[in-house]
């Protein structure tokens, strides 16, 4: 049994909005064990950007804890990965340098020529070799999203957070980042959270699929995915991968606070 | 490039043309209005004047404008960066913006008496730093937070997301600004150095002009200010492509 590197316990946080408070969060429970990948679904607007937040650092629960590593999280951390919907890429930089960004601040003495060659490794681990010298706006938004992930990966951190990376690109350019997600964590692996709202995806990608209930949101379904390592797209057409994704739905709809359809 | 350089000044020889058919069909006086082809005279007559009146004008309006660009990066930071400071200052630098700089001239030049290269440099900031002071400060209040978490996330202080992030984020904004305050700079310069009694500059050769009758003099300098001006723009648009040329998304 593996320890649990990132462990949410009993999460319960609250926005000041001009109309008084507005609970997000509500005593949220969340375990990824090392080496594992979490996937997040949950309805819109439940809090689940929230959750990135807290895990990396960048905001403190009102009640409750988040421990990373065996360590109370306090506040920012170097060996935390983020990547959102928005690539977030500087558009005055080079693809190479927008992606040698987060060592000139984790590891500020580390030789250019070093940085540059673990820069190129993760290029060419999502196939964006020969575009290093483009800038961002060069790109296109597939090829944005790879640079943004090797960003977010480049200082070999050890939980990667991701807030709907793949979610404003187009269906097919997605199953290529799925791809592409699943060949980096074979090459290096990490300890991932995804927030998605594609099931698919999810299903996919993850080790684990944990369903947050409507807003506040408590964590109101945990789905260990029971599929092989190495999966290929092909596993999401089995009868396995279509039965869990029926309960996912499910599970979806009853956090929308609608009715389950009457199986037929 | 040809193209680049060829087409504006056609424009301009258009437009010279234009003028010199309106006062020749009008039949008007230099004294209602002077033609082009009056100015080289003018120009040769008084080409030492026009030389270092000219370079006087220059360098206080460039002085002007950079002490604009400091002043203005920084209030623009401070109300970019506090909600509280964005709250407190504006109502003061609207207010300010909006009095007109003629009337400060006389007030000045009461404080600073006889400190005519000081009032000048100070009007060309005064009249200059507002345009700045906003865009810098919307540039980074609008920031993505997305732009910041990313370094955040890893420990990053202020200063270095400012460095790294902010700052170059909003050197597009900042440049359309400096074309804007480039030219108003130099209408600060000369107001003082037109109003002010015994002045120098480009302003006062004007004002001389006035004084002697000397018409095809006051056009002149009219079109060395305008020449001036469009200089201290192109200065500009060069620093702004060496510095923010990433933001040019012509042929992408």
């Amino acid at each position: 049994m593996t320890e649990n590197l990132i462990e949410i316990k009993g999460v319960t946080h609250a926005y000041k909005t001009a109309s008084g408070p507005l609970p997000v969060l509500d005593g949220l429970n969340v375990s990824v064990p090392e080496g594992t990948f979490a996937a997040v679904v949950g309805p819109s607007g439940c809090g689940k950007s929230t959750l990135t937040k807290l895990v990396a650092g960048l905001m403190k629960p009102d009640s409750g804890e988040v421990w990373l590593h065996g360590e109370l999280v306090k506040g920012p951390r170097k060996t935390v990965g983020m990547a959102f919907q928005n690539p977030v890429l500087l558009e005055w930089r080079t693809i190479l340098d927008n992606v040698i960004l987060p060592l000139e601040i984790v590891a500020p003495k580390m030789s250019k020529a070093k940085c540059v060659a673990r820069a190129m490794e993760l290029l060419d681990m999502v196939g964006l070799v020969g575009f290093e010298h483009k800038r961002p706006s060069e790109l296109s938004g597939g090829m944005r999203q790879r640079a943004s992930l090797c960003r977010s990966l480049v200082h070999k951190p050890d939980v990667l957070i991701m807030d709907e990376p793949f979610g404003a690109l187009d269906a097919f350019t997605r199953e290529d980042l799925w791809q592409t997600m699943r060949d980096l964590r074979r090459a290096e692996p990490f300890t991932a959270v995804l927030i998605t709202h594609d099931l698919r995806e999810s299903v996919f990608l993850g080790d684990q699929v944990i369903v947050l209930s409507g807003r506040p949101a408590r964590s109101q379904y945990v789905m260990n995915v029971d599929l092989p390592e190495d999966r290929t797209l092909d596993v999401l057409f089995t009868p396995k991968a279509a039965d869990m994704l029926h309960r996912l739905r499910d599970q979806i709809k009853i956090a929308q606070g609608r009715d389950v359809e009457a199986h037929s | 490039m040809i193209g680049k350089i060829a087409t504006p000044l056609l424009a301009v020889l258009v437009f010279l043309g234009l003028w010199e058919l309106l006062v020749w069909v009008n039949d008007w006086p230099n004294y209602k209005m002077a033609s082009p082809s009056d100015l080289p005279p003018a120009f040769w007559k008084y080409k030492e004047l026009f030389f270092t009146m000219g370079w006087q004008t220059l360098w206080r309006t460039v002085a002007g404008l950079m002490l604009a660009v400091v002043f203005g990066t920084l209030i623009g930071m401070v109300i970019g960066f506090s909600k509280i400071a964005r709250d407190a200052l504006y109502p003061l630098l609207i207010g300010f913006n909006a009095i007109p700089k003629a009337t400060l001239v006389p007030v000045i030049s009461l404080i600073f008496i006889g400190q005519h290269d000081f009032n000048t440099v100070l009007m060309a900031f005064m009249i200059s730093f507002f345009p700045i002071a906003v865009s810098v400060g919307i540039g980074l209040s609008t920031l993505e937070p997305e732009y910041r978490d990313i370094l955040r996330a890893l420990g990053a202080t202020r200063f270095t997301i400012f460095r790294k992030i902010a700052l170059p984020k909003t050197l597009p904004e900042f440049f359309g600004a400096l074309k804007v305050s480039a030219t108003l700079a130099f209408i600060g310069t000369n107001l003082v150095e037109i109003v002010s009694p015994h002045g120098r500059g480009l302003g006062a050769l004007f004002k001389s002009g006035e004084t002697n009758g000397d018409y095809p003099l006051m056009f002149a300098v009219l079109i060395a200010l305008a020449f001036l001006g469009i200089v201290l723009y192109y200065a500009v648009v060069f620093l702004e492509r060496v510095f923010a040329g990433w933001a040019d998304r012509e042929g992408t």
